[in-house]
């Protein structure tokens, strides 16, 4: 469906910017019409955060000119930005945990009497913009209890109370629940229908598939591809985006399951309750989840970072349930955390150091000494397997994008070639190609004979690799999927708590 | 009797310095400024109340010029936390280092003294129903900052941009404008401290004799949570204790042994709230902050 032809709301013309070594931006342009939900695409890198960062006032650009409504703009910043009626959802909330819905909503456009904060009317006005635009939120909870899936409404209720004609929603569904992101749909689409336009910068194929009238993909800091979405497919954008034919939602074959490496029974922490599950060789165990339903827990748990309450874990056939992280390791398992950046590498080190961390007990290790011709070799062979690319091993990891960082740490975690490899959101912010690379890691890894326990809060990754799935909701596994049952609808019920059929009962 | 209603009249003037400096902590705390300077703006305070004092006869010039030097010299602690985002912990320091050195060294050559400035003609501040005038203003000044954090635009904004200064940020709120706010009103308030102590408490100037009541104050802010009302009890808690080692005396205690009272109070009140922050922080759910 295409609209008629109305008068671009925004309109970035020829907008250039040059940081030291790069070109972000070269004379992109992107015209965004009224009541339409444009998506912004591209990989990590592209361009796209540092454009909207020019649109919303917060960087200047060398070259090129804003238009919003027709009137020629420049924003010094934000609330600039704002007052034109531009608002922007930082992909980071950017919200006051201790103060009340209300509060966030209305600071620093408060409604006072006598100089004070009004806070009746400000729960009245938070009401009002619930309620007209589907955005239910309890407006003297406050924000730190609330769910992502609310944060985020009150992120929007804040724009709307600012008059924002416009928003920017900068990766919106990265935390969201299947249900939680189908919520936000449908309200940006009644934004749009009330005739606000709606700018949503996403790596996400489907929901971009779904939710938007047209698509502008940047690559390398080019605009490469202007789409109007019914007349695209996943695979045109895809290809747009990294400028080769990619195989998305690629279902890898399944795996043969040996012995039984992982034995977990009736495991208990504080975020953790009576859960149960075994790996065997040979076999990849997903376990999908809303972040925060307890899977980090029960991998920390398992990695030996978190106190076990009750229950037991066996790393084949021996009792490591109260044994140090350090004793798990030296028996066979290796860990890719979920935070690369805190947990995972050390970002002020070099890529080799980091690419030698853990090996420093085993190979690396010369009476006690850690040779640096020997740390050298080792960072030089992992680089090579694992195309991390770094401009020497000597740079500190902090340098690598995203992607590379990542497959340095998967990198240094499968070379233990530990029986067990424990696996957090492998993915999560890396890129389509990077992606690939990853998935085809963990596979050879169970191909060679390993077991792999991996958590994922991305359904296609769970699908793609798993060869049985488990969902977690509230602490609990509440569901057991083998491949062949594990379709994104009945994972998305159970992920949102809607589990009701196990495998065992279903027959 | 040994509680009885001297020795709380006692505890009250013991109290009022660091009720003062410690609502100025508290301020700077929720702006999101770890001001542990306070000890050193209040004995700058004390040195130029005295100093104003003598030289003008008027305490009440005493005091308003303390509150001034005070502020004045907690421009220190803004400029450089705030605009140069030096360490704020660094800065107190070097500020209380400094403070002992600088009065020292004024007490010497203004004066012609060592180690101590005393005159029966010090005029120092009045008194109204067995407390000086500050001391009801510290009380006053407990209730206007509970009200002005919680209810009012300003107290809104200032939590907010000590909370998340990027998020007041792009709402178009300025942290820095709000961070130094807190900090000069932080520094008034100390010099006010520093004038109750120098010419309330006692009439004279002694080298370093806030004797830290500055650091009790640190103290007074985290126990107190930063909330002016719990500020108030932590700092009633140790003007007690201040109160009580005098009373001790009495009974025949070393003196040194007594003086020790409010620190081991302070030492004891800060080990029990880090024992339960500790534990609390033990039992929350982590994992879901991202």
């Amino acid at each position: 469906m295409t609209r008629p032809p109305v008068d671009p709301t925004v309109e970035l013309r020829g907008i250039t910017k040059r940081f030291p070594g790069t070109l972000a931006n070269d004379a992109v342009d992107l015209t965004v019409h009224r009541g339409e939900i444009h998506a912004l695409m591209g990989e990590n890198g592209a361009g796209k955060s540092t454009l909207m960062s020019i649109l919303y006032g917060m960087e200047r650009a060398d070259a090129g000119s804003i238009r919003i409504d027709g009137r020629e703009v420049t924003f010094g910043d934000p609330s600039a930005a704002m007052a034109a009626g531009l608002g922007m959802v930082h992909q980071s909330f950017k919200l006051f945990d201790s103060l009340t819905v209300a509060e966030n909503v209305v600071y620093a456009a408060e409604p006072r009497r006598f100089g004070l904060l009004d806070r009746a009317a400000a729960r009245r006005r938070v009401r009002e913009l619930a309620e007209e635009h589907g955005l239910a939120v309890d407006p003297d909870a406050r924000v730190g209890d609330l769910p992502v899936g609310l944060r985020q409404r009150v992120e929007i209720l804040k724009l709307l109370h600012r008059g924002a004609r416009t928003l920017i929603l900068d990766e919106p569904t990265a935390v969201l629940t299947p249900a939680e992101a189908d919520a936000l749909f449908a309200v940006l689409k009644s934004l749009a229908a009330q005739g606000r336009t709606v700018i949503l910068v996403t790596h996400k194929l489907r929901e971009v598939l779904e939710g938007s009238d047209k698509v502008t993909v940047l690559r390398d800091g080019r605009v490469v591809a202007r789409l109007v979405t019914a007349d695209t497919s996943a695979d045109e954008i895809a290809a747009a985006m990294t400028g080769r034919a990619v195989d998305l939602d690629r279902v890898h074959a399944p795996g043969t399951p040996g012995d039984a490496v992982l034995e977990v029974t009736s495991l208990t922490t504080d975020a953790v309750h009576d859960v149960g599950l075994t790996v065997h060789a040979g076999e990849i165990v997903g376990i999908a989840g809303v972040a925060g339903n307890g899977q980090s827990e029960l991998v920390e748990a398992l990695a030996g970072l978190r106190p076990v309450t009750a229950g037991q874990v066996t790393l084949k056939g021996r009792d490591i349930t109260h044994v140090s992280a350090t004793e798990r390791r030296a028996q066979g398992l290796a860990y890719v955390p979920e935070d690369r950046h805190a947990v995972g590498t050390a970002p002020a080190a070099s890529v080799a150091d980091n690419l030698a961390m853990g090996h420093h007990r085993t190979s690396l290790s010369a009476k006690g000494l850690l040779p640096p011709a020997t740390v050298r070799t080792h960072a030089g062979r992992l680089i090579e397997r694992f195309g991390i690319k770094a401009a020497t091993p000597e740079v500190p990891a902090s340098a690598l994008s995203g992607g590379n960082l990542q497959k340095l740490l998967i990198g240094r975690e499968l070379a233990h070639e530990a029986p067990l490899l424990l696996v957090e959101q492998p993915t999560r912010g890396v890129d389509i190609g990077a992606i690939q690379n990853i998935h085809d890691q963990i596979v050879a890894y169970r191909d060679a004979g390993h077991a792999v326990l991996l958590v994922s809060a991305e359904l296609s990754e769970i699908r793609g690799l798993a060869d049985r799935v488990l969902v977690m909701y509230e602490g609990r596994v509440t569901a057991t999927y083998t491949k062949d049952e594990a379709d994104e609808q009945a994972l998305g019920l159970a992920m949102a708590g809607g589990a009701v059929a196990p495998t065992e009962a279903v027959d | 009797m040994f509680f009885d209603s001297d020795l709380l009249m006692s505890a009250l003037r013991a109290l009022t310095p660091i009720l003062l400096a410690a609502l100025g902590g508290a301020l700077c705390e929720r702006a999101g400024v770890f001001n542990i300077g306070l000890e050193g703006m209040m004995l700058m305070g004390c040195f130029t109340s005295v100093a104003t004092s003598w030289f003008t006869g008027s305490a009440w010039l005493g005091v308003l010029a303390a509150a001034l030097a005070a502020a004045a010299y907690s421009l220190i602690l803004a400029v450089g936390a705030v605009t140069l985002r030096g360490d704020a912990v660094v800065l107190g320091i070097a500020m209380n280092l400094l403070a002992v050195g600088l009065t020292s060294f004024l007490l010497r050559t203004v004066f012609g003294v060592q180690g101590t400035f005393d005159d029966p003609s010090l005029a120092g501040l009045p008194l109204v129903g067995g407390f000086t005038p500050l001391a009801y203003l510290a009380f006053v000044a407990v209730a206007v900052a509970a009200l002005m954090l919680s209810r009012h635009v300003w107290g809104l904004r200032l939590r907010g941009v000590g909370e998340a200064p990027d998020a007041a940020a792009t709402l178009g709120v300025s942290p820095a404008k709000y961070k130094y706010a807190a900090v000069l009103i932080s520094g008034v308030l100390c010099g006010l401290a520093g004038a109750q102590l120098a010419l309330g408490n006692v009439t004279l100037f002694s080298e370093n004799m806030t004797a830290g009541r500055g650091w009790i104050a640190v103290v007074a802010v985290m126990l107190g949570r930063a909330a002016p009302v719990g500020v108030l009890l932590a700092a009633l808690l140790f003007g007690l204790a201040e109160a009580a080692g005098f009373r001790l005396q009495g009974v025949g205690l070393p003196q040194q042994a007594t003086d020790a009272a409010p620190y081991v109070v302070t030492l004891v009140a800060l080990f029990l709230s880090t024992a339960r922050r500790r534990r609390r922080t033990a039992n929350s759910p982590s994992g879901a902050t991202t």
